[in-house]
């Protein structure tokens, strides 16, 4: 990010500083993992008997969807802690965790839609649980920046967001068997996403694929965290040189230097 | 040294997946990194009148 | 506890009886609905998982009118600082609203399965009713339960009626799966194996999961 290192400022430095401790290191550590991830499905992974190449797209397809659902209940929990414990981060933790969580979905229904294309040339297919539960589980989270967006007082959209967090939390698993349940009546599982008894080879990719998800999914989230608390950060010195600028002090005072971090900020 | 995509069985296919998360990646990276510098900005400008004052 | 529950829903329920504004409105509403699948349909008589779907669609949609208006009263009368300050346990709130709701959806289908039967349906009802029966009553208490739960959410927002509709639907898909699955063999005309128990567990899994869960969170939700 060429835009940080630029700026020499002293006090953008304490942002820097402050904020997104370790997420230099765990970026790098992320690129490493996807690009490991990368070879191995192109280079290492063997050719699928049945569906031959189109089937690389599920070492992307499957740990982006492990990856999500994880997200969504990880953010429910942390909603449950929000509620539990009044701290406010909790819930910032929570939002973003459905943020990413929503936009991976997002990203499961654009690949597995792709695949599904590929395999039985329809672009949409009700005989794959995961597409359809995903589905259906977008259409869900969908509606929290909409129900967050739409409670003018803070703590309780916080709360209501949390209480949405663990609710639709709880219900992703429930979802899921429903859905399952639903397609073994209808369509027998001709295709299975998982595979029964993948080659040593293929599942070995399939795990560093998702454990590079994973790393993906916790850089981003730490990073959007980072930006979030810069931007509460940022309000909250605005406000106390505004309230100070009211008491006649042009510029207020003693202001706590804006770049130093609230304890334990850093998620 | 690019393996070798089979256009003909699918790898235009395989190709957009990837390529479809990659754009999604980068473009959600972009929006945040172009928030975090606004910030940056922004409290730049807020604590020069801080930084000027003697003390 | 009881107490305020039982208070709270001789409330609604009193409210409801004198205003009428909830479960005529949600009739009509399905019937009417009824009437747009026979001429969407182009159909005079449907049967099995057609008609199952017709019909837990139906009353899925009618539903959402009800979880919308149940908190009403207390948001356009300033009722809900009177619950917030009365001494009782928050989740009585929404154990007289799971309540209340209940009660209204058990009105709308003595109601709405009748027509469904007159209007759409194919096969006979009579034989069917018992089974019937059970699954929509174990239905109703999920329904019921997530309903209270969701209009609680979607109280303090600007777009309440909204909000509810769009978060009540997705949560409900499992109910529709179950219910429909459930309901199919029932309106076959030939008497089809059924898997009845195992939809029935499994609705009842769903009403354990949303029967525990808002008793553990409701409190916060109405907080100050």
């Amino acid at each position: 990010m060429t835009s940080l290192a630029s700026t020499s400022d002293p006090s953008a430095a304490k942002v820097r500083r402050g904020f997104g401790r370790g997420l230099v290191p765990l970026s790098a550590v992320t690129l490493v993992a996807m690009a490991a991830a990368l070879g191995m499905v192109f280079f290492y992974a063997p050719l699928d008997a049945d569906q031959g190449f189109v089937q690389k797209i599920f070492y992307l397809h499957v740990p982006m969807a492990l990856v999500a659902l994880v997200g969504f209940i990880a953010a429910g929990v942390m909603g449950f802690a929000h509620l539990r414990s009044g701290d406010r981060r909790w819930d910032l933790r929570s939002y973003v965790a459905i943020h990413i969580s929503t936009i991976l979905a997002v990203g499961v229904l654009a690949t597995g839609s792709i695949w599904a294309r590929a395999s039985w040339g329809h672009w949409w297919v009700w005989s794959e649980p995961m597409l359809v539960a995903f589905l259906i589980v977008f259409l869900l989270y969908a509606v929290y920046p909409m129900l967050r967006f739409s409670i003018e007082d803070p703590g309780r959209q916080a709360r209501s967001a949390s209480v949405f967090a663990v609710a639709a939390g709880a219900f992703v698993p429930l979802n899921f068997a429903a859905v399952r349940s639903a397609q073994s009546l209808t369509h027998p599982q001709v295709f299975s996403t998982t595979g029964g008894g993948m080659p040593g080879e293929m599942f070995a990719t399939f795990l560093v694929g998702l454990v590079a998800m994973a790393l993906l999914f916790v850089t981003l989230w730490k990073l959007e965290l980072t930006a979030k608390h810069a931007a509460e950060q940022l309000r909250a010195v605005r406000r106390r040189i505004e309230a100070a600028a009211d008491d006649g002090d042009p510029v207020g005072g003693p202001v706590a230097e804006p770049g130093r971090p609230l304890a334990g900020a850093a998620s | 040294m690019l393996p070798a995509l089979p256009l003909g069985q699918g790898g235009a296919y395989v190709a957009g997946a990837f390529i479809v998360f990659v754009v999604l990646i980068l473009v959600y990276v972009a929006i945040i990194g172009a928030k975090i510098a606004r910030i940056e900005r922004e409290l730049a400008e807020l604590s020069e009148p801080v930084e000027r004052r003697p003390s | 506890m009881t107490r305020a529950v039982a208070t709270l829903l001789a409330k609604d329920l009193r409210v409801e009886l004198r205003t009428r504004e909830s479960v005529p409105a949600m009739a009509l509403f399905a019937v009417c609905v009824f009437v747009l699948f026979h001429f969407g349909l182009d159909q005079d008589a449907i049967d099995g998982a057609l008609a199952a779907g017709v019909l837990w669609v139906t009353l899925l949609l009618a539903a959402v009118l009800g979880v919308g208006r149940l908190f009403v009263a207390e948001r356009e009368q300033g009722g809900l600082e009177g619950l917030l300050l009365a001494p009782i346990d928050r989740t009585a709130v929404w154990v007289a609203k799971a309540a209340a709701l209940f009660i209204f959806l058990v009105a709308l289908e003595l109601v709405t399965v009748p027509a469904f039967a007159l209007l759409l349906l194919g096969p006979g009802l009579l034989e069917a009713l018992g089974p019937l029966t059970a699954i929509l009553l174990l239905a109703d208490v999920g329904l019921a339960a997530v309903g209270a739960l969701v209009a609680a959410l979607a109280v303090e927002s600007r777009a309440r009626e909204l909000i509810a509709a769009l978060l009540f639907l997705p949560l409900v898909v499992p109910v529709v799966v179950a219910g429909a699955a459930a309901t199919e063999p029932l309106f076959s005309g030939s008497q089809a194996p059924q898997e009845l128990g195992r939809w029935l567990v499994f609705l009842a899994i769903y009403n354990a999961l949303f029967v525990v869960l808002p008793v553990a969170v409701f409190d916060y939700l109405l907080e100050d």
